[in-house]
């Protein structure tokens, strides 16, 4: 039998990009919170510069709980099975995968909330793709910018805001929705390539703009600006100038003595009681297992986790698992549409060695509906994102462009050439949810406690190889504009399988046939439980989700201080 | 955060911290050459077999080494190590491609010598070169398991046993790890002078040196036990 511990206001399962916001708010309210996160503590001595060790064996996600929980992917129900990734894209840790982070801070354009309403009034119903489950969000981008704003300002981003009120700034996104004020910090400085990009871009008739993120551009609260030296991609930052939760948000949360972080606790069930209310989370720690009774569950996984701690959570109330008695949970499952690569050969070195992956130059002129699609065949688009960033064992792998072989002098000599003349973009499209793609618990597949791991059935459909070929045609254009003497584009039939930005399954919205939380991420089915993460997403947008999942936790918590009273029961 | 919220999370580095250790790190890097890391710069430097035979190192020694030669474009895949990288990984990272390696190697080994009657690290280089070009279409996942490791072996950090005096990153030009670049470095047409350095030369993460201890408190999991549960009954 788990050992029962003391009763707490608000347990909360994971303490990383959204667990780690929504201590705050909670704890200012005067609310005790029990934080159970699978990991440790990390320290500045854990992000050593190291290539190898970060990026080809992939320390320290390779050894931790959900390398053991990597999901199984088939295009389609009847498929067979694709190769299972040997690495979790997510991180276990205080600050969870906010410590590896690239740190783009996007807010969502104001058409991410409104798909089908815009859509239809635009161009008419017809346009929203057969098969396709999408739909509005519960409200608008007005409703969420008080907490991007509030977010941004106390996780602390870099950036230069392009429309404060209404009035379009030029330095930044013109497309962006309002904001009510400037970002905290200036954005991170450029360099000679993105300078470069920038000029090519408004060759193009393009807007090019430095992005926003959670890195700082000067100290910021008693942590460090950026020392831009580039190796944050797949670990923290050494000086804490990356706005990881572990040093914001939850360190102000623990300065209130109302935060309990237990780590290393692996939660295996949420429970319920005989009325169908969450009554507490059963974990496993050191071989142990614990009962942590709560008037509140709050649950801010990974996509993945959220979902199958769902399905896992069978009981005589909930049958098909946790707030899943109308079958929505996995249901709107995509990841970014990461298909349709562009890469380009330059005449000149570019001096990429060093800087990060937040530290680019960005073109939205083709993203979600900020361009006429009347003559196109497909809604949704692309941020094209340039960014200054390379390293060796990366550099030396790169492509040939058909000039050589993959080894011997000749390919050496082209290496020698080219290691800083080659560049990829980064474009984040438009995914949208099918009614064929979805989330359930694999049949065969089990971590090592014998729980099954979740299985993903999904593909790209044909809205999502249209934008990439679209985004194709826009990156090859720019990489033409910047000089470039060679461009390959990539083929478009990838998989769309475990993504770093992975959205839906228990999906936000109104409706309580098609989603599984109510506007403020409340459970349908269970009034004291809240989910928390991209998970409750219905649209993807072409940027970065981090942010959005940080505003919309940050909302949750404060929905949940401001009617405690209700909402604990 | 002006100071650690209590006791519990790890505490931080300020930037200045990081450039006295970068300051200590530049008088030790005076000390010489990437083997100094390995053992005490009072012995030669040596190399171990750890998991390869003799046999299969010497095919793999000269199979990294047609992969990426040594020619008028400076030192390749023998001189940066990858053989030895590869030996020492495989005991450890790499352990899963053991019998790939032991299988793969005997039979390419096996095709020369029953083609040339030479064993295959004996063959002349057009001959290798014959040889490895039919492996990279017979037997691609070995041939690229193999280019792969290479790869690694010449441009990774030396601390792993390749790149042995930094052959590799000065065939790429790579400028090297600094721990802090500026605005200037990022600029068009700059030159940064090349760092020759191995992350594990920063103070900040040697375990070697008695550096990494200063001010730094090891994250206290023990500090968040679930309370009631006594320290020291629960666990490790």
């Amino acid at each position: 039998m788990a050992n029962e511990l003391k009763m707490t206001d608000v347990v909360i399962v994971g303490m990383g990009a959204t667990g780690g916001v929504a201590a705050l708010p909670l704890t200012r309210a005067g609310l005790e919170v029990v934080g159970l996160e699978a990991g440790t503590w990390l320290s500045p001595n854990d992000f050593a510069p190291d290539e190898l060790r970060n990026n080809y064996r992939g320390w320290p996600q390779l050894v931790q709980k959900a390398n053991h929980e990597v999901p199984t992917h088939r295009r389609r129900d009847g498929a067979p099975y694709s190769p299972r990734p040997s690495v979790h894209p997510m991180m276990n840790a205080v600050g969870g995968t906010t410590v590896h982070f690239w740190g783009q801070s996007w807010r969502l354009n104001p058409w991410d909330f409104k798909v089908v309403s815009a859509t239809t009034a635009r161009y008419g119903a017809a346009r929203i793709p057969s098969g396709s489950t999408v739909e509005d969000w519960p409200f608008g981008l007005e409703e969420l910018e008080p907490y991007y704003d509030k977010v941004e300002y106390e996780v602390g981003i870099s950036g230069q805001a392009g429309n404060i009120k209404g009035k379009i700034d030029e330095r930044g996104n013109i497309f962006e929705g309002p904001r009510a004020r400037e970002y905290p910090m200036p954005a991170l400085h450029g360099t000679g390539f993105t300078a470069m990009m920038a000029d090519a871009a408004k060759a193009i008739g393009a807007h090019p703009f430095a992005g926003p993120a959670a890195i700082n551009s000067r100290d910021y609260e008693g942590r460090a600006g950026c020392m831009y030296h580039g190796w944050c991609d797949r670990g923290g930052c050494p000086v804490s100038a990356k706005s990881s939760t572990n040093v914001t948000t939850i360190p102000k949360a623990l300065a209130t003595k109302r935060l309990k972080i237990v780590t290393r606790a692996q939660v295996l069930r949420i429970e319920v009681d005989a009325k169908g209310r969450a009554s507490g989370v059963t974990y496993l720690r050191d071989g142990k297992s614990y009962f942590q009774p709560a008037r509140i569950v709050l649950m801010g996984c990974f996509t993945f986790e959220n979902v199958r701690l769902l399905l896992l959570s069978k009981s005589r109330l909930f049958p098909a698992g946790l707030s899943n008695n109308h079958g929505q949970v996995g249901r709107h499952y995509m990841t970014h549409n990461e298909i349709g690569s562009v890469s380009a050969l330059f005449p000149q070195n570019l001096n990429n060695w060093y800087g990060l992956p937040a530290q680019g130059i960005a073109i939205d002129n083709w993203a979600d509906d900020n361009f006429d699609h009347a003559g196109l065949d497909f809604i949704g688009g692309v941020n094209l994102w340039a960014m200054n960033a390379r390293r060796p064992i990366a550099a030396a792998s790169a492509e040939t462009f058909g000039k050589t072989g993959t080894w011997g002098s000749d390919w050496k000599a082209f290496i020698r050439q080219n290691a800083d003349r080659i560049h990829h973009g980064y474009m984040q499209k438009t995914t949208l949810p099918y009614d064929v793609n979805y989330l359930d618990l694999d049949p065969a597949m089990k971590d090592p406690l014998g729980d099954p791991v979740i299985r993903i059935t999904a593909d790209y459909q044909e809205n999502e190889r249209r934008v990439a070929r679209f985004a194709q045609d826009k990156m090859a254009a720019w990489y033409q504009a910047a000089g470039a003497i060679e461009v390959r584009k990539g083929g478009v039939d990838g998989i769309m399988g475990i993504g770093a930005h992975a959205y839906g399954g228990t999906r936000m919205g109104d409706n309580v046939q098609t989603n599984v939380v109510n506007r403020w991420g409340f459970s349908h089915e269970v009034p004291n439980l809240g989910i928390m993460g991209a998970s409750l997403m219905g649209t993807s947008g072409s940027r970065n989700p981090t942010l959005t999942i940080q505003a919309l936790a940050w909302r949750t918590a404060q929905h949940l201080a401001d009617n405690w009273k209700e909402l604990a029961g | 955060m002006g100071k650690s919220p209590g006791d519990k999370a790890p505490k931080g580095h300020s930037r200045r911290d990081l450039f006295k250790w970068a300051g200590a790190a530049s008088v030790l890097a005076g000390t010489g050459s990437v083997q100094a890391q390995a053992a005490p710069a009072t012995l030669p430097y040596r190399e171990a077999l750890e998991t390869l035979t003799a046999a299969e190192a010497d095919t793999l020694e000269a199979f990294c080494a047609r992969l990426i030669p040594s020619d008028a474009n400076g030192p390749g895949a023998k001189e940066a190590r990858a053989a030895h990288y590869i030996d020492r990984a495989l005991g450890g990272a790499l352990a899963s491609a053991r019998d790939a390696y032991r299988s793969g190697l005997l039979a390419l080994d096996f095709k020369a010598r029953e083609a040339n009657g030479k064993p295959f690290s004996a063959l002349d280089a057009k001959s290798q070169d014959a040889m490895l070009t039919e492996l990279e279409k017979t037997e691609s996942s070995f041939f690229n398991l193999v280019r792969q490791h290479t790869l690694q072996g010449t441009f990774c950090d030396p601390y792993y046993g390749g790149n042995a005096g930094f052959v590799g990153w000065t065939l790429l030009g790579y400028p090297g790890i600094r721990m802090f670049v500026s605005e200037q470095d990022e600029a068009k047409n700059a030159h940064p002078v090349p760092v020759r350095k191995s992350a594990y030369d920063f103070p900040m993460f040697d375990r070697h040196n008695a550096h990494i201890a200063d001010g730094i408190a090891a994250p206290a999991d023990l500090a968040h036990m679930p309370y009631g549960m006594g320290n020291s009954k629960n666990g490790e």
